[in-house]
């Protein structure tokens, strides 16, 4: 579904990515991980085009890598962004139909709010909130369910546990494999390496912008010596 | 003095004082949606007084019919300066306040050398309207009926800015507002947002302008004026703010009003200066403001 071949990128005058390559299939959650600063979150961003790269990177077999980051959006890529970046004065009912909004033309473009509901039952409750009153838990199911209206194929998290109360963390991975069972892609980038190679099917250890370990997430997890030399445990 | 003659003064400052908040809200809302002053904005609004003038010459028509026409001219003038100047005054990686500043001071120029040039210096007016010498006499207090007539536009005006901001436009206006590069988050493409909130923001100065040209002399200098008018009306009620921009249009009509009726009328700028300095002393942000 996905594919990136030597993609390289810059972030803040720094060689974040180099040389990337990898794939993700229909329907798999593939989780990417390493220590801070390995360029997780610079490699989400150039996918869905919020920082320029080099090399390729398509979409069922459309290549995307030029193209501005709304456009990413609208053909399917959706990412749930570290620090949220929710509109904070808007209620979560705006933060959610605004999800919609590139879908004007569809007479359906509400109805995966049937779904955000059903996997977070809570935004139900705060519709009428300001998404600036919720807590770091909610604002994460947000997050997500804003990312959900746009429809997307391929969804993308970066952090999703951060700032969140354990007891929440696995309700919102909980709702990760929902997602993809609902017929989803997920690529996700997570710091919790065991809850994140839990629910993944593979999995990709990045160290210094590049990629030095592929395989299924379990084997990952389950070697104690990459743990020890990739993931610090 | 009699209460008739305040009674006048104070309806005079409250009907100029809503053509002040129209002319204020464009220019507030432009600011408010990506923290740009347009210094051409006095000149926008010339060039819409011109636009009114001329059509008028042309078809006769009564300025009042020509609101649409002048609005939907200057909509396209405000699309066109977004995408041909200021998205890429935006683009630039450093400095990006002065580009801005000198891009917008550079058209201004532009525009007021470009009206010299067609249509000389001389003052012209459209003595021949539908409201022009007519009254409408209150028990004892006379309103002009151009002036009455741009008020009700001008509250009108405000009307239909207040229901835009309801719908999923407005909304999507206010994301973009909030937080303009998580927007491409969900499929918005901020440029075609910025450029439409230009479009509303000189299509606002355009209802102005043809109101205004309906009982105001018209010449390449008039937007000056009336553009540090707007400015200070924006800061003192709050940069971004509608509803500050009405308040403190209405607030700035009345003093320069009774400054001139009660100190004298060659002061009335200053009384109005002094308010918004008293203003900012204790409320820097302006009225409204929530930035």
């Amino acid at each position: 579904m996905l594919r990136l071949d030597g993609v390289s990128a810059a972030y803040r005058g720094l060689k974040a990515l180099q040389g990337i390559s990898m794939e993700v299939a229909k329907g798999e959650i593939v989780a990417v991980v390493g220590a801070n600063g390995a360029g997780k979150s610079t490699l989400l961003k150039a996918i869905a085009g919020q920082v320029p790269s080099e090399g390729t990177i398509s979409l069922e077999g459309a290549a995307i890598g030029r193209l501005p980051a709304h456009t990413i959006c609208r053909m399917g890529i959706g990412l749930v962004p570290e620090g949220r970046r929710l509109f904070p004065r808007l209620s979560v009912e705006d933060n959610l139909r605004l999800g919609a909004y590139a879908r004007r033309g569809e007479a359906d473009r509400f109805a995966p709010l049937d779904l955000v509901f059903s996997l977070f039952p809570r935004l139900q409750e705060r519709l009428p909130q300001r998404a600036e009153t919720l807590s770091g838990g909610e604002q994460q199911m947000l997050a997500i369910g804003r990312a959900l209206m746009t429809k997307p194929r391929l969804l993308m998290l970066d952090e999703p546990s951060q700032g969140i109360m354990p007891k929440l963390v696995d309700d919102i991975l909980a709702a990760i494999g929902r997602i993809r069972d609902l017929g989803v892609t997920v690529l996700l980038v997570e710091q919790r390496l065991v809850e994140a190679l839990g629910i993944a099917d593979r999995a990709y250890v990045l160290q210094t912008g590049r990629i030095v370990l592929s395989g299924a997430a379990a084997d990952i997890l389950a070697d104690s010596g990459v743990r020890r030399a990739y993931l610090g445990m | 003095m009699s209460l008739s003659l305040f009674l006048q003064v104070a309806v005079g400052g409250l009907l100029m004082g809503l053509i002040y908040a129209l002319v204020a809200a464009g220019l507030s809302l432009i600011f408010g949606l990506m923290d740009v002053v347009n210094f051409a904005h006095g000149e926008l609004l010339m060039l819409a007084m011109y636009a009114t003038f001329v059509l008028w010459q042309f078809s006769g028509l009564d300025p009042l019919l020509l609101i649409p026409a002048v609005s939907l001219l200057l909509f396209g003038a405000g699309v066109a300066i977004y995408r041909l100047l200021i998205q890429r005054a935006l683009s630039v990686r450093f400095n990006r306040g002065m580009v801005q500043i000198f891009v917008t001071f550079g058209l201004a120029i532009l525009i007021r050398g470009a009206a010299q040039f067609v249509f000389s210096g001389e003052f012209q007016s459209i003595n021949k309207s539908w409201l022009s010498g007519r009254k409408l006499d209150l028990a004892g207090v006379f309103l002009p009926l151009p002036q009455l007539a741009a008020a009700i536009v001008c509250l009108i005006a405000f009307g239909a800015l207040l229901l835009i901001s309801r719908t999923e436009f407005g909304r999507a206006l206010e994301a973009t507002r909030e937080d303009r590069d998580a927007v491409a988050l969900i499929g918005i493409d901020r440029d075609r947002i910025f450029a439409l909130g230009w479009g509303l923001g000189t299509a606002t100065v355009g209802v102005a302008g043809a109101m205004l040209a309906g009982f105001y002399y018209v010449s390449p200098n008039v937007g000056a004026n009336f553009a540090l008018i707007a400015y200070v009306t924006v800061a003192l009620g709050g940069f971004g703010s509608l509803m500050g921009a009405l308040v403190a249009g209405l607030l700035i009509g009345e003093t320069e009003a009774m400054t001139a009726l009660f100190v004298d009328p060659a002061l009335k700028q200053v009384g109005m200066f002094a308010i918004y300095l008293l203003v900012l002393m204790f409320r820097p942000r302006g009225l409204f403001g929530t930035m």
